[in-house]
């Protein structure tokens, strides 16, 4: 399966990472390859398989629904880029 | 002090017993030859006044009586795994100056049980890669050269500082991951063992996420004994991963050394690939003579999907990490790149963050999730996955452990395979159908190849039974008697 320009431009924005314009040609190259040799997986016959989700055959375990952790908020915006009395400061979202 | 650095974990924890010599003199004869040890790109962070902290404390702990099982001990971390207050980065620049403010579950375990941190070693970004060239710190380079050359050579990846620093002995083993084969592969390439334990066995909490349904936790070492010591001590159920076992760890270094007579073990005939050096055949040879020596009866099994592990996994592991890595987006944590608007601002920070090769594959994890794409790639994947897995389990129904190479070559010259994304996805070949199926995969150091470079078997286990291959693992060290060690050119 070819992927052309347009659908790198695409999946970029889709994964919001900028790409320039003059890069979208190498990259829809190097996807192609890739893909094309993934491809093979055609030849794999999967009719009635159930898809594998998890390599644990487990149900996913319970537990009581009560706060176990938090009332830290120094702790977890130590690591942001910018704060603002306890709080995240990100770029302006409604006009 | 090179002679305790030469000695194997084990070793050093007898010494350490029987009084030989103290946890302090142990780890500052380490942090010396780290701080030396610069040319090899191994450590991204040395933390030598919290390793001498922590040997304190061991030997306080030690002389009254409260030692731990690895007390004392100074390890190497790959900073895949956060480490609290100490800086951890996934070797990626959109982690920049990351400083967790919690620990993650595998390394307070070896904490838990008196180990010393010596400090965060290199790895691919994100564990995406299998040369270790793809981090933002530059390659580690292998302390193994070719006979009569001084080319560098890639420790393998994405674990490659954790198997350059055992190696080279500049700790006396190491925690590391494995997607795809990161543990194993970069053992292979460095004369060291390393397991990947069953997928649950330790937890993922605390550890920079990939791809969430193949990621596991492991150590490198010296030996098959050190490893099965610092896997029952990484091990455990952790209610903070919901896919943790909530089962017993077993004490996997008492399988080490027991006799592996009357073990069915198979050999999967699809492994022979096209183009294998011929030394690498040969190898595997040698280890199927090995274990028939052992008293073990040989098998030839099929595994027929096993072509089609790569190609699945290039579907389900970069769409994981595509989902995975949305959260690095310049908001919470991390590097952030101011753009126009709140959108420019993630793909600003996306692209000025990411590498080459982690773009990449979330664009392709991207795609194959995308409308009109997620049946025919994303569903198709996991259902061969599901092949792969009956695969083994029928194998699994006549044997009780296979016998393959861990890596198709020994190890390569850093930018050899750098141009050709596929090529270099080609070394996990032989590891990535362990991932797919959850099961316990192990390499262990078995010879040379003719430029005297070091090649390793890999033991693949039922689920759950870490502990044959401990057995087996520990047949194959002795018979192999690998002993060899690069020369020091650091």
């Amino acid at each position: 399966m070819a992927i052309d320009a347009a659908t790198v431009r695409k999946v970029a924005r889709l994964a919001r990472i900028a790409e320039p314009e003059d890069k979208l040609e190498a990259l829809a190259k190097e996807l192609t390859g890739i893909m094309t040799w993934i491809e093979q997986l055609g030849e794999v016959d999967t009719d009635g398989v159930e898809p594998m989700t998890s390599a644990v055959a487990v149900t996913l375990p319970m537990r009581e629904d009560v706060v176990t952790d938090g009332g830290d908020p120094a702790k977890v915006l130590s690591n942001a880029p910018k704060t603002v009395d306890g709080f995240f400061v990100v770029p302006k979202v409604v006009e | 002090m090179s002679a305790l650095t030469s000695l194997t974990l084990k070793a050093a924890l007898d010494g350490l017993a029987d009084k030989s010599f103290s946890s302090e003199e142990l780890t500052k004869a380490h942090v010396d030859v780290v701080a030396a040890a610069k040319p090899l790109n191994a450590y991204i962070l040395e933390t030598p006044e919290k390793a001498i902290e922590m040997a304190k404390a061991s030997d306080a702990r030690r002389a009254k009586g409260e030692a731990g099982a690895l007390d004392g001990a100074p390890l190497g971390i790959k900073d895949l795994f956060c480490t609290e207050g100490v800086r951890s980065t996934a070797c990626s620049n959109i982690l920049g100056n990351f400083v967790p403010t919690y620990e993650s579950t595998v390394t307070a375990n070896l904490w838990r049980d008196g180990a010393v941190m010596l400090g965060k070693l290199n790895l691919d970004e994100f564990a995406m890669g299998s040369s270790n060239e793809t981090s933002a710190f530059g390659p580690v380079v292998n302390p193994w050269r070719s006979e009569g050359s001084n080319a560098k050579l890639t420790p393998g990846g994405s674990s490659g500082g954790s198997a350059a620093a055992v190696a080279a002995d500049l700790c006396l083993g190491a925690t590391a991951t494995d997607t795809g084969g990161s543990i194993r592969q970069p053992a292979a390439f460095t004369g060291t063992v390393g397991i990947k334990p069953t997928y649950g066995r330790c937890s993922r909490w605390g550890v920079v996420a990939f791809a969430s349904s193949l990621d596991q936790a492991g150590p490198i070492a010296k030996t098959v004994e050190d490893a099965a010591i610092l896997l029952k001590s990484m091990s455990g159920h952790d209610p903070k991963d919901s896919t943790s076992l909530d089962i017993e760890t077993p004490d996997y270094p008492s399988f080490v050394g027991k006799s592996v007579k009357g073990l069915r073990v198979g050999i999967p005939k699809e492994y022979r690939v096209d183009g294998m050096p011929p030394e690498i055949e040969k190898l595997w040879e040698q280890g199927i003579a090995w274990l028939k020596e052992a008293g073990c009866e040989i098998v030839e099994v099929s595994l027929p999907h096993t072509k089609y592990a790569l190609p699945a996994y290039y579907i389900v592991a970069p769409a994981e990490a595509s989902s995975n890595l949305a959260r690095y987006d310049g908001m919470r944590f991390g590097l952030r790149e101011n753009g126009g608007n709140l959108t420019e601002t993630y793909e600003n920070t996306r692209a000025a963050g990411f590498g080459a090769e982690v773009k990449r594959r979330i664009l392709i994890g991207t795609y194959v999730l995308s409308a009109g794409y997620y049946d025919a790639y994303y569903v198709k994947a996991l259902k061969v996955r599901r092949r792969i897995a009956d695969d083994f389990d029928q194998a699994f129904q006549k044997v009780d452990a296979l016998l393959t190479p861990t890596a198709p070559s020994a190890a390569f010259g850093l930018g050899e395979n750098a141009d050709d994304p596929v090529a270099m996805y080609l070394n996990d070949i032989f590891t990535v159908t362990v991932n797919l199926a959850g099961l316990p995969g192990m390499s262990i150091p078995a010879g040379v190849d003719a430029n005297g470079l070091p090649l390793g078997l890999q033991l693949i286990g039922k689920a759950l039974d870490e502990g044959t291959l401990f057995s087996l693992g520990g047949a194959i060290e002795k018979a192999a008697d690998f002993k060899t060690k690069p020369a020091k050119w650091w």
